[in-house]
């Protein structure tokens, strides 16, 4: 205990914390008595992606620590809590609050601050910086009331920040002091591009442009006055002039630091004094600093094994290449951009017609890479950065790597096969192509399963192409065929079979599997064809041609429970329900003796009905009023509601009336798999929406619709799709993403897999629904309005036929239950008899 | 030795699908699968899910044999020989049908 040496990490930001995760992955946390003091109000949280904050992301969304990870690995975490100095002859660190706590071990993980250049003017009201989850929230508070905002600064996160604010309703301006945009990662032509392309989203960019002063504005709050005598009023001023190294502590004490800042540090990232370590943003490495979290994680690594002994990685230097959407336009960057190696020549290619910039640069005997830019179109960064990275020689016709390919000819790619297994494909996560290989070879065989083992493509998701053309290679190498034939009786995807399905008009399971398929149909493609037909056409799904498909819940419109006997859900959209309706269900549940219970769906759930009583209890609830509730079915479930504001005091708009709309609208669609729906009044969200295929909330802009989540085994947050919408638009969009869906998934794939594996991801989605890119909207819509036009309850079909009642009893032949059913009583009602019950007759109640 | 005993009417019996008959106080699960002219009859207890409920199951054909999937967990039991696919130590009983005068019969 008292041999623990005393480690003291200052900063607890994305580096800082993923310094603590890297100790603990060593095994070598309980070594130390570990205490970190962070400044901010709350532990890690992922900075890069701090913008979705404005998506509806939360503080806790964002937040890097896995739960009870301080607890668990003994981390004395101080929050609130800045240090204020370092006296490195006592060994001690002295806390804002005149807490001194002395250490072993010192870890620097302060990261950098937002430069403010020193205009005059520059500490007005609603003047801000963007680093930080409280900076957000000032600058949402100073966007209410607020029509202008101004960015100071035109490099990447200045547009980031932009796009913020034009998402938060300001007329946005960009202001920039250099004469092109990101004056560090492009060069002029992109530059250029980038601009025009900036502009027609909808955000004035002013390049050349140097403030001077920011006074009282005329019309506005700020007036910002440029040097060449022009000027432009402004509500809102948000810096985003470049980040400066958070070193004052350490010059403090003395330590080494750079001539522009930055604490010094060694190979091992040890500043000038040996027990002392700077990592992160903080840290100057041969003569840089980097602003981005992959050279700043691979320092945490490498500061954790030097100190803890175990390991001896090393820092040399990273690759500062990036790929970005900004405001929706792709942007990359790669090494020497500027071609200011000695003799470096570049080839560029511009098309106006599709905006499009791509430029690269290559050693003067033409056979390295060294650098390149893409605006507009970054589809080949991946192949780019690993001919750099590995310096592979490039083809006899560089130039070929950027042009368009006509007439067909093939650019000359770099199969997954030329890049060594040491090939970082993921930066984010430093994640090699040897480890992706590793996961195929463990047993990964989709996108979703190799992000999901590796992490890889679930950062900034740039590597995503080349994550998928690794593991597509391995694959084949392994010999998996990558067999997406739905089974043995159809060499069709299940996307093919539905566009068959559409296109040729097929009606019937056996025209289409005379017409494309063999044999007789199994229990994948029959219960899978049965649904597109659904899809497609909504028939009754117990026709006699449609019969046979039905799987083991469809086929008595009841789930099967382990007995054999079914439990009966009635439909009761959005969760609201009269006394009367209450009263019949109970009734109907004394009546037979059936177990009810509220499911998790905001519904009643009556167990342990047998074949033969289904009839007799749908007719009762049929005649009271109640639909089915497809809760056998793959098709949607409930759509959950929150009270709203009807009652609740917060409500901002009335979720139950739209849950009830939406559930009626799409009830009965057959789908992949089952659909869930689930629509809350305000941002509290007590309907858990963003936990559903598709989630409603009401905001006080209009309603933000949130796609793709799920709970269940692998829980996934949805994706917030549209926002500010009202209703007929919002129709609109479920429309369309629900057929879309249908048209294109997997079977018995749930949104939030589909999504997972959506090429394009998110983005894409987006360009689809709202856009419109394929041309296909109006298609998915009229579709949608067929489902919904011939919509049946299933239910009040089959009792009304006395042929398909036939069905609906124990057996063919007797008026007998089966006697193999036995129940008990638990806690006042029925459930089934266990084997020793049965056995011994224990208890058990009389069936009838 | 085999006593053929009339069920139900073979129209009784969608097509591509099973029903489950009392014949002699056993529970017979009798299949009409669209692929083959003839009725296949097997045990409605399904050993694996220990329910009565193959009569229940959708009729598919692997690699060539047809069998019934089990409502419950899925295993395939083959409708000629009773054999189960997943597990060789599972079988379940068959029984011959013959159809007459649009009558089925099963012998137990
Ligand atoms: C009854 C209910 C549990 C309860 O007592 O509350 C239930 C019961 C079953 N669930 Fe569920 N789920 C029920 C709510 C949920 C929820 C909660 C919700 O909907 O808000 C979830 C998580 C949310 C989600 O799906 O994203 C849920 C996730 C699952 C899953 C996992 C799905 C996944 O994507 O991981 C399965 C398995 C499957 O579908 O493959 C499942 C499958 C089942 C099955 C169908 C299993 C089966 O085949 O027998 C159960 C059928 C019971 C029956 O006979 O009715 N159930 N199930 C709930 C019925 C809700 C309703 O009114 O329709
Ligand atoms: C909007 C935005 C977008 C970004 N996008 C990307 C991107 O796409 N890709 C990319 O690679 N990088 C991106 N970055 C940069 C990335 O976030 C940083 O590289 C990373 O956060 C650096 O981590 P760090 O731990 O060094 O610093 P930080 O995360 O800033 O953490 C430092 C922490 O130390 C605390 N601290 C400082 N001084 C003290 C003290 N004296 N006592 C106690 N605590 C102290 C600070 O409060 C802070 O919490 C982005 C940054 C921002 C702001
Ligand atoms: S959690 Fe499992 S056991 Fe419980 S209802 Fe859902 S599927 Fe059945
Ligand atoms: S490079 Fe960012 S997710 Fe892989």
């Amino acid at each position: 205990m008292t041999n623990k040496q005393n480690l003291i990490v200052i900063g607890n930001g994305m580096v800082g914390h993923k310094f603590l995760e890297s100790l603990v992955e060593l095994e070598q946390a309980q070594n130390y008595n570990i205490t970190v003091l962070c400044e901010e109000p709350r532990p890690a949280y992922d900075r890069v992606y701090l913008s979705s904050y404005f998506s509806g992301k939360t503080a806790d969304d964002l937040s890097l620590v896995s739960e009870g990870f301080f607890e668990a690995n003994n981390i004395d975490l101080k929050l609130n809590c800045k240090a204020q100095s370092i006296d490195r002859t006592a060994k001690s660190v002295t806390t804002e609050s005149g807490e001194t706590l002395s250490y072993d071990k010192l870890i620097l993980a302060t990261g950098s601050f937002p430069f403010v250049p020193p205009v005059p003017g520059h500490e007005r009201d609603n003047c801000l910086v963007y680093r930080t989850i409280e900076d957000l929230e000032a600058i949402t508070a100073g966007a209410k009331n607020s029509k202008v905002g101004v960015v100071v600064g035109g490099g990447l996160l200045g547009l980031e920040a932009a796009k913020a604010l034009k998402d938060l309703g300001l007329e946005t301006h960009v202001v920039e002091f250099a004469p092109r945009l990101m004056a560090v990662q492009v060069d002029e032509a992109g530059g250029a591009l980038l601009k025009t392309k900036i502009e027609e989203l909808g955000v004035r960019v002013h390049t050349n442009k140097n403030t001077q002063n920011i006074t009282d504005g005329d019309t506005c709050q700020h007036k910002m006055e440029f040097a060449d005598g022009e000027s432009l009023e402004t509500d809102l001023i948000l810096f985003s002039a470049g980040i400066r190294p958070q070193d004052a502590i350490a010059r403090e004490c003395q330590l080494e630091l750079g001539p522009r800042g930055g604490i010094q540090i060694n190979n091992h990232c040890q500043t000038s004094d040996e027990n002392i370590y700077a990592i992160g943003e903080c840290a100057l490495w041969g003569g840089m600093i980097y602003g981005l979290v992959a050279p700043g994680y691979n320092m945490a690594k490498v500061a954790a094994q030097h100190l803890s002994q175990c390991g001896d990685a090393t820092f040399e230097g990273a690759d500062m290449s990036t790929k970005l959407k900004l405001m929706g336009v792709d942007v990359a960057s790669i090494g020497d951009c500027h071609a200011r190696t000695e003799g470096a020549l570049s080839y560029a290619y511009t098309d106006e017609v599709n905006q499009v910039y791509k430029k690269i640069v290559v050693s003067a005997d033409k056979k390295l890479l060294l650098g390149a830019v893409m605006i507009g179109d970054a589809e080949d960064y991946g192949n780019l950065l690993q001919m750099a990275l590995n310096n592979i020689e490039l083809p006899a016709s560089p130039e070929a790597l950027i042009l368009p390919s006509l007439d067909g000819a093939a650019k000359p790619v770099l199969g997954p096969d030329a890049l060594p297994d040491t090939a970082q494909i993921c930066s984010c996560y430093d994640v090699s192509k040897g480890a992706i290989c590793c996961s195929v070879q463990d047993g990964a065989q989709t996108i979703g399963d190799v992000k999901a083992i590796t992490k890889a493509g679930t950062g900034c998701g740039g590597c995503t192409a080349l994550v998928t053309q690794v593991m597509n290679n391995e694959l084949t190498k392994l010999g998996v065929e990558v067999n997406t034939d739905i089974c043995e009786h159809f060499a069709y995807t299940r996307q093919d079979l539905y566009n068959i399905i559409r296109i040729e008009g097929i009606k019937s399971f056996a025209e289409l599997i005379n017409k494309h398929g063999k044999g007789h149909g199994c229990e994948i493609c029959k219960p899978a064809v049965g649904s597109m037909l659904a899809s497609c056409w909504n028939e009754y799904v117990l026709d006699d041609k449609h019969i046979g498909l039905q799987d083991t819940n469809d086929i008595f419109l009841g789930n099967m429970q382990k007995d054999g006997t079914y439990s009966v859900v009635p439909r009761v959209p959005g969760g609201e329900i009269t006394p009367e309706g209450l009263i019949v269900i109970g009734q109907i549940a004394k009546d037979y003796g059936l177990y009810t219970k509220i499911t998790g769906g905001q519904r009643i759930d009556l167990f342990g009905a047998q074949l033969h009583q289904l009839p007799d209890i749908w007719r009762r609830l049929v005649d009271a009023g109640f639909e089915t509730g497809h809760a056998y079915g793959k098709s949607l479930r409930t759509v959950k509601s929150c009270v709203g504001s009807t009652w609740c005091r917060y409500g901002v708009d009335d979720s139950v009336g739209l849950a009830i709309e939406l559930e009626n609208r799409y009830k009965g669609l057959r789908s992949p798999h089952k659909i869930k729906f689930a629509v809350s009044g305000c941002t509290r969200e007590c309907a858990e929406a963003q936990s559903k295929d598709v989630g409603v909330i009401a905001t006080e802009n209009g309603w933000n619709l949130y796609v793709c989540g799920n709970g269940g085994m692998k829980p996934r947050h949805t994706d917030l799709l549209a926002q500010g919408l009202d209703k007929e638009t919002l129709i609109k969009y479920i429309d369309r993403f629900l057929m879309f869906y249908v048209k294109t998934a997997d079977r018995l794939q749930r949104t939030s897999v589909w999504m997972d594996n959506l090429e394009g991801g998110l983005d894409y989605l987006k360009q689809v629904v709202l856009e419109d890119s394929l041309g296909m909207a109006e298609e998915l819509e009229t579709q949608m309005a067929a489902v919904v036009g011939t919509y049946q309850c299933e239910w009040k079909t089959t009792i009304e036929s006395p042929e398909k009642l036939k069905r609906f009893s124990h057996f063919i032949n007797a008026d007998q239950p089966d006697d193999n059913v036995q129940f008990v009583k638990e806690r006042g009602q029925i459930r089934p008899a266990n084997e020793n019950e049965r056995i011994n007759k224990d208890n058990l109640i009389a069936i009838s | 030795m085999s006593n053929f005993i009339d069920v139900c009417a073979l129209d009784d019996i969608n097509l591509d699908t099973g029903v489950c008959a009392l014949v002699n106080n056993e529970q017979v699960a009798i299949f009409r699968p669209a692929a083959s002219g003839t009725l296949f009859a097997i045990n409605n207890y399904d050993p694996i899910g220990k329910a009565n409920v193959l009569s229940r199951g959708l009729i598919s054909d692997v690699k060539g044999h047809l069998t019934v999937a089990s409502p419950l967990y899925k295993q395939h039991y083959r409708l000629d020989n009773g054999e189960c696919l997943e597990d060789e130590n599972v079988r379940v009983t068959t029984y011959q049908t013959k159809v007459e005068n649009n009558r089925v019969l099963v012998a137990v």
